[in-house]
C-alpha cells in the first residue's frame, strides 16, 4: 500500500512538476548554448529583467518592513478591528490578481478616482513602473505577514517585556530580542515574497500596457515572445524564473531545516 | 528601598482586576501576594514594575511618584513564571544584557561586564553554565538565570511573578528555600507572586491575601494562618473544619478548626466532644492525617502525632470522640 501510494505521488510529481520543468530547460537548450544566452542580449529581454528586478528591490524591502510592523501589532496587542486587519491582509491571497490590477486602474486611470490630479500634475502612474510596483506590494504584501503573525504569537510578550525591565528602549528590544527570535521566519517570508514579486503576472499585466524595453516584466516579455512564435527565446527567459523557483526552493529548504532545529531546541527547552 | 501603592485600580472591559489597592512594602521586605487565579496579584505586580498601566492610583518607590516612569526607568528587577531568557543567547548574553544595552554615558566596559556576569553566575552556583544556551538547562536552572539577569543592573525592587510555577514539587521546594536564603543575603525589597499558600508561609516575611482585586488581609505568615481575618483567608491558607451552630458564651457561631487543633480521644473529654467514625487514615509523613464522619454526617479532617497516633491504636470504622483544643475562627454571622 505505502509502495503504490509513494508511486502514484511520484507520478503526479513527475508529470506536472518534473515535466514541465524539463521541457521548459530543454526547449530553451534546444538550439544550443549560443542562442539560449543571445535571448537574454536582447535589449527588450535585458529591460524587461531591470524592470523585474527593480519591481522586487522595491516591493520586498517595503513588504518586509511593513509586514513586521503589521504582525508585530497583530500578534502582540490587542485592538478593535485586528479581525479585520487580518482579513485585508490576506485579501491579496483571496483576489484574483487580475481584479488587483483593476483596482489600481480605476484608481489611477485616465477615469479613475486619481486619474485627473495626477494628469494635471503630470505624473505617470498607469502603464508605468509606479503601477507595476504597485501592484506587486499589493500581491505580495501577505506573504511576510503570514508567516511572522504565527511566530510572534507563539513566542509571546514575555522576552520583550523582560528586555523592557532590564532598561532597553523598544528600538533595542526590537533589534535584540524580537528580531533575532523571528529571523528565520522573516527570511522565509521575504523568499516567497520575492519570488512571488519576480513571478507576477495577472495584476502586473493590466497594469503595465506592455510597452516592450519600458513596461515589460520578464513574465510579460516571456508572454510576448511566446506569443510571437519565438519559442526558444520565450523559453529562455522562461528558464530564468524557473531557475529562480528552483534556487527559492533549494533555500526555502534550507530555512526550515534550520528552522526545524531552533524550533525544537526551543520547544524542547519549554518542556524541561 | 520602599514600594507604596495608593489607590490602585485597573479594569479589564468590565472586569474589575483591581479595586482600590493600597499596600506598604517596607525596605528589605520579602511579601507574598497570595491568592487564587484571577485575584489581581500579577496585575498589581506588573503595574509595580510598569508594564501595565493602572487606570487609577499611583506607585511610589521610596516616597518617589514613578507613576509617569516607563518600565525601562523604573529599575526593577521582574522574574517570570516562564522565565522568559533570550532563547538566542547564551547564558552569559542573558544576564549581560541589561548591562549592554545601558547608554553609553553610563554603560560598564565589557571587562567590568565580564566581571559582574561572573559574580552573578557564583552568586546563584551555575558558574559553569556561561556558555549554554537556555534551553540546554532544566527548569531551575534556568529561573535562577532569570534571577541573576534581573539582579545584573542592581535594581531597587525585585518582582517576582510565580517564579516556581512552572516546576516540578521537588524543585519547587528546593529553590524557595534558595530564595529565602538569598535573599537573606542581599535584603533587596521583593515582592513575589504566588497561588500556592505553602510557599507563601514558608518564604515571605509577610503575606498579603488578594481576592477578586482586593486585599483581604496583610500579614505574617503566623498572623494570616492563625489569626485570619475573614473566611476567605481561613479556607485560602489552609484546609479547616466546619463545626456548625455551636453556642459560644451564649451566642451560635459556626465554628473553624484547623486539622492539627483536633484532638481524638475513645471516650468523650467533655459535653462538647463530637462522635465520630473513623474513615480513613493515612500514617505516611510527619504527622498522621485522619478523615472522620461525625454523626451528623460532616466530614472531617484531623491531624495528630505519630506518638499520639500510636498511644490511641485507631481502627478504621471505630467509633471515637473529637474535640477541639483552638478554634481558628468564629463566624457568629450565620
Amino acid at each position: 500500500m505505502k509502495k503504490v501510494l509513494i508511486a502514484v505521488a511520484l507520478a503526479y510529481i513527475g508529470f506536472f512538476l518534473i515535466l514541465p520543468l524539463v521541457v521548459v530547460f530543454s526547449t530553451a537548450l534546444n538550439k544550443g548554448l549560443a542562442v539560449y544566452f543571445q535571448s537574454f542580449s536582447d535589449p527588450n529581454a535585458v529591460a524587461a529583467i531591470r524592470l523585474t528586478l527593480l519591481t522586487a528591490a522595491i516591493a520586498v524591502p517595503l513588504n518586509m518592513v511593513f509586514g513586521i510592523a503589521a504582525s508585530w501589532a497583530i500578534a502582540k496587542f490587542d485592538f478593535h478591528g485586528k479581525n479585520l486587519l487580518l482579513t485585508l491582509i490576506d485579501l491579496p491571497l483571496s483576489v484574483s490578481p487580475v481584479i488587483s490590477g483593476l483596482i489600481y486602474v480605476l484608481m489611477f486611470g485616465a477615469q479613475g478616482a486619481l486619474g485627473p490630479w495626477l494628469k494635471e500634475h503630470n505624473i505617470q502612474v498607469l502603464f508605468a513602473p509606479p503601477a507595476i510596483i504597485l501592484a506587486t506590494i499589493f500581491v505580495t504584501f501577505p506573504m511576510v505577514v503570514r508567516e511572522l503573525v504565527p511566530i510572534m504569537k507563539t513566542q509571546g510578550n514575555e522576552e520583550e517585556e523582560a528586555a523592557l525591565t532590564l532598561g532597553a528602549d523598544g528600538w533595542k528590544t526590537f533589534w535584540h530580542v524580537t528580531l533575532p527570535n523571528i529571523k528565520w521566519g522573516l527570511l522565509y517570508g521575504v523568499i516567497l515574497c520575492n519570488a512571488r514579486a519576480m513571478g507576477e503576472f495577472g495584476a502586473v499585466s493590466v497594469v503595465s500596457g506592455h510597452i516592450r524595453g519600458l513596461t515589460n516584466t520578464l513574465p510579460l516579455h516571456i508572454e510576448i515572445l511566446y506569443n510571437e512564435y519565438q519559442f526558444t527565446a520565450a523559453f529562455a527567459c522562461a528558464s530564468l524564473l524557473a531557475f529562480l523557483a528552483l534556487v527559492t526552493l533549494a533555500i526555502k529548504s534550507f530555512i526550515e531545516f534550520k528552522f526545524r532545529a531552533e524550533l525544537a531546541a526551543v520547544q524542547g527547552g519549554a518542556r524541561a | 528601598m520602599s514600594i507604596e501603592v495608593k489607590g490602585i485600580t485597573k479594569i479589564f472591559g468590565d472586569f474589575k482586576a483591581l479595586d482600590n489597592i493600597d499596600l506598604k512594602v517596607e525596605t528589605g521586605e520579602l511579601i507574598a501576594l497570595l491568592g487564587p487565579s484571577g485575584s489581581g496579584k500579577t496585575t498589581l505586580l506588573r503595574i509595580i514594575a510598569g508594564l501595565e498601566t493602572a487606570d487609577e492610583g499611583q506607585v511610589f518607590f521610596a516616597g518617589e511618584d514613578i507613576q509617569q516612569k516607563k518600565a525601562k526607568d523604573r529599575r526593577v528587577g521582574f522574574v517570570f513564571q516562564h522565565y522568559a531568557l533570550f532563547r538566542h543567547m547564551s547564558v552569559f548574553d542573558n544576564i549581560a544584557f541589561g548591562l549592554r544595552v545601558k547608554p553609553k554615558s553610563i554603560r560598564p566596559t565589557e571587562e567590568q561586564i565580564k566581571d559582574k556576569v561572573n559574580e552573578l553566575l557564583r552568586l546563584i552556583q551555575l558558574d559553569w553554565v556561561g556558555k549554554r544556551y537556555p534551553w540546554q538547562l532544566s527548569g531551575g536552572q534556568r529561573q535562577r538565570i532569570a534571577l541573576a539577569r534581573a539582579l545584573a543592573v542592581e535594581p531597587r525592587v525585585l518582582l517576582l511573578d510565580e517564579p516556581f510555577g512552572s516546576l516540578d514539587a521537588q524543585v519547587r521546594k528546593e529553590l524557595r528555600q534558595w530564595l529565602r536564603r538569598f535573599h537573606d543575603q542581599l535584603h533587596i525589597t521583593s515582592l513575589f507572586v504566588t497561588h500556592d499558600q505553602e510557599e507563601a508561609l514558608e518564604v515571605a516575611d509577610k503575606i498579603v491575601v488578594m481576592n477578586k482585586g482586593r486585599i483581604e488581609q496583610k500579614g505574617t505568615p503566623e498572623e494570616t494562618y492563625h489569626h485570619p481575618a475573614n473566611k476567605f483567608v481561613l479556607n485560602f491558607l489552609g484546609s479547616v473544619n466546619i463545626f456548625h451552630e455551636r453556642v459560644i458564651d451564649g451566642k451560635r457561631a459556626n465554628i473553624y478548626t484547623r486539622p492539627h487543633q483536633l484532638e481524638i480521644t475513645h471516650q468523650p473529654k467533655d459535653e462538647n466532644s463530637i462522635p465520630a467514625v473513623v474513615e480513613h487514615v493515612n500514617p505516611a509523613g510527619a504527622v498522621v492525617k485522619i478523615d472522620l464522619k461525625s454523626q451528623d454526617g460532616d466530614l472531617i479532617h484531623a491531624e495528630i502525632t505519630q506518638g499520639e497516633f500510636k498511644a490511641l491504636d485507631l481502627r478504621k470504622r471505630g467509633q471515637v470522640f473529637v474535640s477541639l483544643r483552638q478554634v481558628t475562627y468564629y463566624d457568629f454571622d450565620i
